[in-house]
Formats: structure tokens, C-alpha cells, sequence
């Protein structure tokens, strides 16, 4: 769902910036006295604007941030344990229960990684990075049973674009048995 | 001259054109500028092409084995972040000499050092197969996975310290002259105009631009500095072991800073540039001294948006990551842009190919600002990092933007020494070059859209649409900017 809005946010405001180069550009060759008093004016009311705008998107951005600690995990959740090597996955276990949350504690036992998991139709729903020393806390609630792909999207060396894996989300019930 | 404008009817006088351009001709670059812009145009060109080359490849239009492609990727990065640099510098060093006493041997200096390091940087990767790609993240350069050798490497990262040295003692040399001038960096950043009373003239744009350049750069290179030389280190004695994260860290703070430093530094072109061909000042403001100043807090900040998926991080580094990366959108939409834009309107500009570039890296720098913002949010992070959406969103204000502002500076400066008329020609290149740069950058973001990952040698057939038309773009920008830098070349051969 996020990167189709991030697309057209983008090409909205792309357009519209683009509409004003233009309208300007093509109107610079007339001659007009400087528009200082109009410039502050406008360039006030652009600032109060942004600025009113920023704060409620930043908050709301803000409670959507993946900022989960790994204290704040509730007790039982079912992790699965990760590490990047060069240039293959390393999973503790391939299958995980949907509906469920996931807690994927991921490292690296070389350079770093990316792990990113994509759902069966190809869409990008998570990631962390993998890193020799350090634990990433990651967590993922499946929603729809399937073939998840994990692909590595940190430069690791010459098998970068080879290190895949995959995850099989299956029923709840099926995991309980 | 052939720079024209039209005439003002009823309107206060304003110095002629050709008086400011004659008065500014005085200053004409010297034979350093014009060989840091022609290796510049040159090093801009052949990197352009080696991305084609990689679009090509990740579409299926040419075989390309991954051990190659990973060398050309790192060539393409290192060369075009150093590139940007070396060409950012001759526009600040060429404006900032009308006001400061600098040193055309530490200008000399740095050109030399920075080829000298881009032979360090190229031997390794192109005879012994290193490929760590242009951020080196520890320990990536020492485990290759057998690819490359230890020496390989560490050929490699002295030839980057070369060429960071070379850019710390030109900035240093520009501390050394605020200092003379001015007696504090505060007072070369217009702080008694900003924050006190103080009814002198403030600074100009030129010499505000420079002193916030130096600061984030003397801080950007010592961190890169830092952790080069730890990592030849680790590369001679693997016992001495860096932490990870800290690695991570001081790499990307480095990157962040240079690259964007070389946007800070270009885009003083367009503030002494587009004045002449408007006839009006671009006057330093106190908006314009709070936007500098708070930028130069900004860029040092705001680097931890690289580290949103370093989940190991505290939390308030990755909120911060998000809020500054918002906030520091503003003094280039708000300051910049707009200037620019007020400044243009109903001019009675008659636009060419420099007024034209510079115009249209305004666009460029400010545009590519929104999907950047975006990728700066925690949320969109988690599915866009390391995507297509990357590329895309620094292509679109170093492609659009820096790079348009020094073909600018190029096509001004060379018109300023040597007379001449834009051509067919020069307007095929302008178009070619705006048009093939807006689809290298849409087929990126798009590609983003859906999750394609970026640094990736082999691409699934759905993916491969995306790469070949941005290919074909690729062909188009690479085209255009050989016109410019052909056009730039045969009137520097034209006698003065």
C-alpha cells in the first residue's frame, strides 16, 4: 500500500513544481518590476503552510514508524532466528504461522546484509539490515498464507543479487499442529 | 557578447547586461577552472556511460557478468560522488576568489592529489577485480569472498584518502582565507546580520555558501578519513576489528556530507549566475543567512535517514532521521527555489543554454527533495530502502540538479572568455538532456514503486522493462552531455 502513495505523492508534487518552473520560465521574457513586497508575502504564507502541514504528517508518519523495541515484544511471540552469510540465509525455521506476530532476530556472520522479505505477489512488506555484531529486532505479522521471498538488498559482494531464500506463511491452525 | 536581454520600458534603471557581464568577465576563470571543467565534463560523460551500461545489463540488452558489473557500479559511484566533488569545487573556489585571498597552489594541489587517487581508486578495480562498491562498508573491502586481494583494497581506500585530503586542504585553505577576511566563520555566515544588529553588509551568497561547505566538510572528511584509515588498518592487521555499526555510521556521515556539499557548493552558480541574466540582484537576506545557517546544522544531523533499517540503533536517532530530513527540505524549497523563482519572474530574461541549465537545476534540486523526503519517512523506509526509489531520488537532484548547475557555470564561463552563440545544437543537447534525465529518474522511482532492489547484477525478466527504457534515457543524457562538453571543449580551443 505505501509505495503506490509514495509514488503518486511524488508525482503530484513533481508535476506541480514543474508547473510553476514552466509557468515562470515561460513567462520570464516579459518585463515586469521585481516583486519584492508580493515575494515576502507569499513566501510567508508557503513557510506557515509547510510548517503547519509537517507537524500533523510527521506525528502521524511517526505512529506508523517501525519503532517497536525489543522490550515492548509481547511475551511468546514466535521468533525465528536469521543470519546472513555470503551469500545465503541462514533460517531457524522456514515456516511461520499467518495472522501471527513475528519477531525475526537477524544478524550477520560476515559483512552486512539486507533481509528483506517479499510477499508471494512480489511486493517489498519489510526489512532490516544484517550486521556482523549487532542483532535487529524485525517484526512481521503475515497476513495472507504463501511463498514469501527473501532477497539481500545490502551490497554484499559477488552473489549479492543470488542470496535468496524463502518463507512458507501457512493457517494458524496448521502451525498450532 | 552575445548574451541578450530585453530592454526595460518604464522601469527602474537597471546596469546593462553586457556591463555587469563585462565586469564579471574581469574575473574570468583561470586556466585551473578550465582544466577542473573539462576533466569534470569528461569524468561526468564516461560515468554516465557506465551506467548505461548497467541498465543494458540488469534489461537483458547486454551480457554483463556480475564480477563486472559490480566493478562498473563501483567506478560509477566512486567516480561520479568524486567527480561532483571536483566540479562543485571549481565553482565555489572560481566565485569565492572574487572575495577571499585563495591559493591557486592548493587549487593546483587538489587536482593533483584527486588524480592521483582516482589512478589508486581505478587500477584496483579494473586489474585485480574490486568491487566493494563506493561506500566500502566495513568489513565488505577485507571479506570478498575471494573476489579480490587484501592489497587490492587497500590500494583502493588510500586512493580515496588521497583525494579526501586533497578536498580537506582546499577547504582548509578556504578557512584560512574567512579567517584573514572576516576574523570568525560565525561572522562569514552573516551571524551579526542574523542574529544581531548589525547594519553592515552581510556577506556574499558566494562566501556564506563556502564557510558552510567548509564546516560540513572538514567534519564529513575527517569521519571518512577516520574510518579509511581504520579499515587499511583492518585490511593489514584483521585482528584490529572495528564495530560494525560504528563503521556504519562514520561512513555514512562522510557520504552524506560530501555529496550533498557538492550540491551547496555548485549551486553558487546559480546565485551569481542567474542575477545577470535577470538583471537582479539575488539580495543576502536574513531569510537567506537563517537558511544557510540552519542547513549547515541540518546536513551534519540528519545523516542517520541512511541508518533507518539499522534496527540496532537508538530509536531517537531514527526519529531524528526522519524529522530533520523533513525539516531540512525547507530552506531548499523555501530559499532557493523560490529566490530563484521570484528572481526569473517577468525578468525580461532571454533564456540560453547556461541561463536554461541553471533554471532547471533549480527544478531539479527541489523536486528530487520530495521523493527523498519520502524515502526519509520511517514507515516508507521499511519498503523502499534499497530500492529503485534510491537511485531514483539522488538522480533526481544530482542528475536534474548538480549536474545542470555545472554544465550551467561551463556554458556561462566558456561564453564569458570566448565569443559565441548557442546553436541548434546546444538546444537539441538542453532538451535532450532534460527530457532522457527526468526518464533516467522516473524509471527508477518506478521501479521503486514496486520493490525492485537497486545493486543488483541480475534482474528477473518482470523487472527488465524498467531497466531498458531507463537505458534508452540513459543513452539520451549521455549524448546530450558529450554535445556540452564538446561544445565546452571547441570554444576553449577557440582563441580569446
Amino acid at each position: 500500500m505505501l509505495p503506490p502513495i509514495a509514488w503518486y505523492l511524488t508525482l503530484t508534487g513533481v508535476i506541480a513544481l514543474g508547473s510553476i518552473f514552466w509557468i515562470v520560465a515561460a513567462g520570464a521574457s516579459h518585463k515586469a518590476p521585481p516583486v519584492s513586497v508580493q515575494t515576502a508575502r507569499i513566501r510567508r504564507l508557503c513557510t506557515w503552510a509547510l510548517g503547519l502541514l509537517a507537524f500533523p504528517i510527521t506525528l502521524a508518519s511517526l505512529s506508523y514508524a517501525p519503532l517497536v523495541t525489543e522490550a515492548a515484544i509481547p511475551a511468546g511471540t514466535e521468533s525465528v532466528e536469521v543470519v546472513g552469510h555470503q551469500w545465503f540465509w541462514e533460517l531457524s525455521q522456514t515456516q511461520v504461522p499467518a495472522g501471527e506476530l513475528i519477531e525475526f532476530k537477524v544478524t550477520s556472520a560476515d559483512v552486512n546484509h539486507g533481509f528483506a522479505i517479499y510477499d508471494p505477489e512480489s511486493r517489498l512488506i519489510a526489512q532490516t539490515q544484517a550486521m556482523p555484531g549487532y542483532t535487529n529486532s524485525l517484526q512481521v505479522r503475515f497476513e495472507e498464507p504463501g511463498t514469501y521471498k527473501i532477497l539481500c538488498l545490502e551490497y554484499c559482494g559477488l552473489v549479492h543479487h543470488g542470496m535468496s531464500s524463502t518463507i512458507e506463511v501457512i493457517h494458524s491452525q496448521h502451525a498450532a499442529n | 557578447m552575445t548574451i541578450h536581454a530585453r530592454q526595460d520600458t518604464g522601469v527602474a534603471p537597471l546596469p546593462e547586461l553586457s556591463t555587469v557581464v563585462s565586469s564579471i568577465s574581469r574575473d574570468s576563470p583561470r586556466p585551473l577552472i578550465w582544466a577542473y571543467l573539462a576533466v569534470s565534463g569528461a569524468v561526468f560523460v564516461l560515468m554516465m556511460l557506465l551506467g548505461v551500461l548497467m541498465r543494458m545489463a540488469q534489461g537483458g540488452s547486454i551480457v554483463l557478468p556480475p564480477e563486472w558489473f559490480y566493478r562498473v557500479m563501483t567506478l560509477h559511484g566512486v567516480g561520479m560522488v568524486g567527480i561532483s566533488g571536483l566540479a562543485g569545487a571549481s565553482i565555489m573556489w572560481h566565485f569565492a576568489s572574487r572575495h577571499l585571498d585563495l591559493s591557486p597552489k592548493i587549487l593546483a594541489t587538489n587536482l593533483v592529489l584527486f588524480l592521483a587517487g582516482v589512478l589508486l581508486l581505478f587500477g584496483p578495480v579494473l586489474i585485480s577485480g574490486y568491487a566493494a562498491g563506493w561506500t566500502f562498508l566495513y568489513p565488505l573491502p577485507r571479506l570478498s569472498g575471494g573476489v579480490w586481494s587484501q592489497t587490492a583494497a587497500a590500494v583502493h581506500l588510500t586512493g580515496l584518502l588521497l583525494v579526501g585530503v586533497g578536498f580537506l586542504l582546499l577547504h582548509l585553505d578556504v578557512a584560512r582565507a574567512i579567517f584573514a577576511k572576516y576574523g570568525s566563520l560565525g561572522r562569514a555566515l552573516g551571524w551579526p546580520q542574523l542574529f544581531g544588529r548589525s547594519t553592515e553588509e552581510p556577506p556574499p551568497a558566494a562566501v556564506v555558501a563556502s564557510t558552510m561547505v567548509l564546516i560540513v566538510n572538514v567534519l564529513g572528511l575527517v569521519s571518512g578519513a577516520g574510518i579509511l584509515v581504520m579499515s587499511i588498518v583492518n585490511l593489514l592487521v584483521p585482528n584490529f576489528e572495528i564495530d560494525a555499526l560504528l563503521a556504519k555510521n562514520m561512513i555514512f556521515f562522510f557520504g552524506h556530507v560530501f555529496i550533498n556539499a557538492t550540491i551547496y557548493m555548485s549551486v553558487i552558480a546559480v546565485y551569481e549566475i542567474l542575477p545577470v541574466y535577470a538583471k537582479r540582484p539575488w539580495k543576502v537576506s536574513r531569510v537567506f543567512l537563517a537558511a544557510w545557517t540552519a542547513s549547515t546544522v541540518m546536513v551534519v544531523i540528519v545523516y542517520p535517514h541512511h541508518l533507518l533499517m539499522d534496527l540496532a540503533m537508538p530509536a531517537w536517532t531514527r526519529v531524528l532521521g526522519q524529522v530533520v530530513s523533513y525539516a531540512s527540505g525547507l530552506p531548499v524549497l523555501l530559499v532557493t527555489a523560490f529566490g530563484g523563482l521570484t528572481l526569473m519572474y517577468r525578468s525580461g530574461v532571454r533564456w540560453d543554454t547556461a541561463a536554461s541549465l541553471l533554471f532547471l537545476s533549480l527544478f531539479g534540486w527541489s523536486a528530487g527533495v520530495i521523493p527523498a523526503v519520502i524515502d526519509g519517512t520511517l514507515a516508507m523506509n521499511r519498503v523502499l530502502h534499497n530500492t529503485q526509489w534510491v537511485p531514483g531520488h539522488f538522480h533526481f537532484y544530482l542528475l536534474l540538479g548538480l549536474v545542470s548547475m555545472v554544465f550551467g557555470f561551463m556554458y556561462f564561463s566558456i561564453r564569458q572568455a570566448r565569443d559565441g552563440t548557442d546553436n541548434l545544437w546546444d538546444r537539441c543537447a538542453f532538451w535532450g538532456f532534460t527530457i532522457g534525465a527526468l526518464g533516467v529518474v522516473l524509471t527508477f522511482l518506478a521501479a521503486g514503486r514496486v520493490g525492485v532492489p537497486r545493486r543488483f547484477a541480475v534482474h528477473l525478466p518482470e523487472w527488465a522493462t524498467y531497466s531498458t527504457v531507463g537505458a534508452w534515457f540513459g543513452v539520451v543524457v549521455a549524448l546530450a552531455a558529450s554535445i556540452f562538453v564538446a561544445r565546452f571543449v571547441a570554444r576553449l580551443r577557440a582563441p580569446a
